[in-house]
């Protein structure tokens, strides 16, 4: 069999996804942001509301998310995503609304934000990339950071007495009147990549079916600000932050 | 033709009147005193019901001020309202509307500061607004009304010069025009405009790529220096473009005046009744209000400069605009303050007090 004979419609097996832009990732090799991105496009075309998608980027690594996914996108103030995803949803209920934030912009300096558009309920789905550090500015220390893990804002070790303690922001939202779904999800092998797709695909259609606000937590990695190869990120993440941050659904009001 | 009905309100009132009236799509807000009657009154008359005009009550001025970008982003026609200390929370929203050129409203009801301040009227904000208030280098657009009919006015034409020029429009009033109760003419009813209308207006909308256009981008993030500063560029031509031809001003009197006070919002009522306490006395004092404070009308004063012989900036802050008008009118006549501060309204007498002192 000769290569032009192999590359034939019929035998495609796997493609990239007609929403994910054909450039080059700003992204670290081993970055779980690709995984997701990859994994948001997907849903948004399988759903059909390719057209009718409405997305805000946080500022953090994925601040260029509306590089790669190609709907339309507004780029938000730090933190501030859920704040404009409550206003773009009320304006146009028939519209896909989602966020796509980070540890730091979600739940630090978007706390209020973030709390308050999901006990609204309102009608739209968070995407929150849980890594526990800060990326972009270069591995500081996030309040998702694990107690005794090394960043360059606490290069002892996070420590209690000093920092407080890492917040649980899936379990706080589940326990808010206004969530519909609320998961914590991973991407670390196919298994959980094929999991977290049916959960971001779940959350986006309870938004549309207006049953509330959605969740979906992906404990991922940051290998390049944890120093470790992605391989080593991968089973670091497995074994240090789902013990303390637990995989699986905490709240599923839809069904 | 039908008489204009003509109603008894106050200023905040009027605010969320006409706002129902010009079809506004949007309105979020957090209560502060002295505006929280924007938002009483909009939650009152349930425009969602017959407009279809979103009410939120935010949790914050944080909050209001991002979700008037999100709404904004998308095309609609969204405001805010806020006072003083919640306007010092909005300036990074504005400052990020103003980078990625979005067209909204935002109204202040100015009160004393700094701090906390009081919540006597002010006129103390005059810098954070036509300064920038924000970070990096943006203008508002500047409305300043004086009487309830202008609160009611002003809304519509905010709205129309924000989105000619996708810029934040601002509508800066303080508590006594706010809170004071006056006739006025509600502006007729105007329909929001429909998704199609927003589709011609505002291509550049996030409005989910309908008929897989291409996508549209609403950010100010640039990180190539070159490019930054071709926006940057591009955004200040506008700016020049808004300067010469949006400047708005009232004159009174200014015919045969050898004084000239310089007022606007509340401060001008009160000049209008000091200049004619000066006249009565033989002094011959005219006024310039002006309405849009940024554009400032520099040429005008610098015109009315050559005909007299000095200038009272009426203030109700510690001199803030008296800056402006020094600039205008290159410092060559005297161009002198008065103003009282922390909520005190100055009394006619001691304005003309200062205007005699001036000719002496």
């Amino acid at each position: 069999m000769t290569k032009e004979e192999i590359i034939q419609p019929q035998n495609l097996v796997y493609q990239k996804p007609e929403l994910l832009n054909d450039v080059p990732m700003h992204y670290c090799p081993g970055c779980s942001h690709g995984v997701v991105h990859k994994l948001i496009s997907e849903v948004v075309m399988e759903m059909g509301m390719a057209e009718k998608t409405i997305a805000i980027s946080p500022v953090g690594c994925a601040v260029f998310a509306y590089k790669y996914i190609d709907v339309d996108w507004q780029e938000a103030a730090h933190g501030r995503a859920p704040a404009l995803a409550s206003a773009v949803k009320r304006l146009w209920p028939d519209r896909l609304v989602f966020t796509y934030q980070g540890d730091g912009d979600l739940a630090c300096i978007g706390t209020g934000e973030t709390i308050h558009a999901l006990n609204r309920g309102e009608n739209i789905t968070i995407i929150f990339i849980n890594n526990a550090i800060y990326g972009m500015t270069g591995g500081q220390m996030a309040p998702t950071t694990l107690l005794g893990m090394k960043t360059v804002t606490c290069p002892y070790g996070r420590d209690p007495k000093l920092h407080g303690y890492p917040l649980k922001m899936a379990d706080i939202a589940a326990s808010l009147e206004g969530t519909c779904y609320v998961t914590r999800q991973s991407v670390q092998n196919v298994g959980a990549i094929l999991k977290a797709k049916k959960a971001i695909r779940k959350a986006f259609e309870y938004s549309m079916q207006g049953k509330g606000s959605n969740l979906v937590e992906i404990v991922s990695t940051c290998n390049t600000n944890w120093r470790m190869s992605p391989d080593k990120a991968n089973k670091w993440m497995e074994e240090n932050m789902v013990p303390f941050y637990p995989l699986g659904d905490l709240k599923d009001m839809g069904k | 033709m039908a008489e204009k009905e003509v109603t008894l309100m106050k200023g905040n009132e009027a605010i969320a009147h006409a706002a129902i009236r010009c079809g506004c799509d949007g309105y979020f807000g957090y209560p502060i005193t002295p505006q929280s009657e924007v938002l009483e009154t909009l939650a009152a008359e349930k425009p969602w019901e017959t407009t279809g005009m979103v009410v939120l009550q935010a949790e914050s001025e944080v909050a209001s001020i991002n979700m008037v970008y999100g709404g904004a982003a998308t095309g609609k026609r969204v405001m805010t309202s806020s006072s003083s200390p919640g306007i010092s929370l909005m300036q990074e929203g504005i400052s990020y509307m103003a980078g990625a050129e979005l067209p909204a409203l935002i109204v202040n009801v100015s009160r004393g500061g700094p701090g906390l301040g009081t919540i006597q009227p002010s006129q103390a904000d005059y810098f954070q607004t036509v300064k920038g208030g924000g970070h990096g280098d943006y203008r508002l657009i500047t409305l300043a009304p004086a009487s309830v009919q202008e609160m009611a006015d002003f809304v519509d034409l905010a709205f129309e010069l924000a989105f000619k020029y996708r810029n934040p429009a601002m509508i800066l009033s303080d508590g006594a025009i706010g809170q004071m109760m006056e006739k006025v003419v509600l502006p007729p009813f105007k329909p929001r405009r429909t998704e199609e209308e927003i589709a011609k207006e505002c291509p550049w909308a996030t409005t989910g790529r309908l008929g897989m256009r291409k996508p549209n981008i609403i950010t100010s993030l640039e990180l190539r220096s070159e490019e930054m500063e071709q926006i940057n560029l591009r955004i200040q031509a506008k700016y020049r473009e808004i300067e010469k031809k949006e400047v708005r001003y009232e004159e009174y009197k200014t015919e045969d005046a050898e004084y000239l006070v310089v007022a606007f919002g509340s401060a001008a009522r009160i000049a209008k009744k000091v200049i004619a306490i000066a006249r009565e006395e033989g002094i011959p004092v005219g006024l310039l209000r002006p309405i849009t404070l940024w554009p400032f009308p520099s040429q005008r004063i610098a015109e009315l400069g050559k005909k007299v012989k000095g200038i009272l900036s009426l203030e109700i802050n510690a001199g803030q605009m008296v800056e402006d008008i020094r600039l205008a009118v290159e410092c060559k006549i005297p161009v002198q303050w008065y103003g009282r501060l922390g909520g005190i309204i100055p009394e006619p007498e001691e304005v003309v007090e200062q205007i005699k002192k001036m000719t002496r």
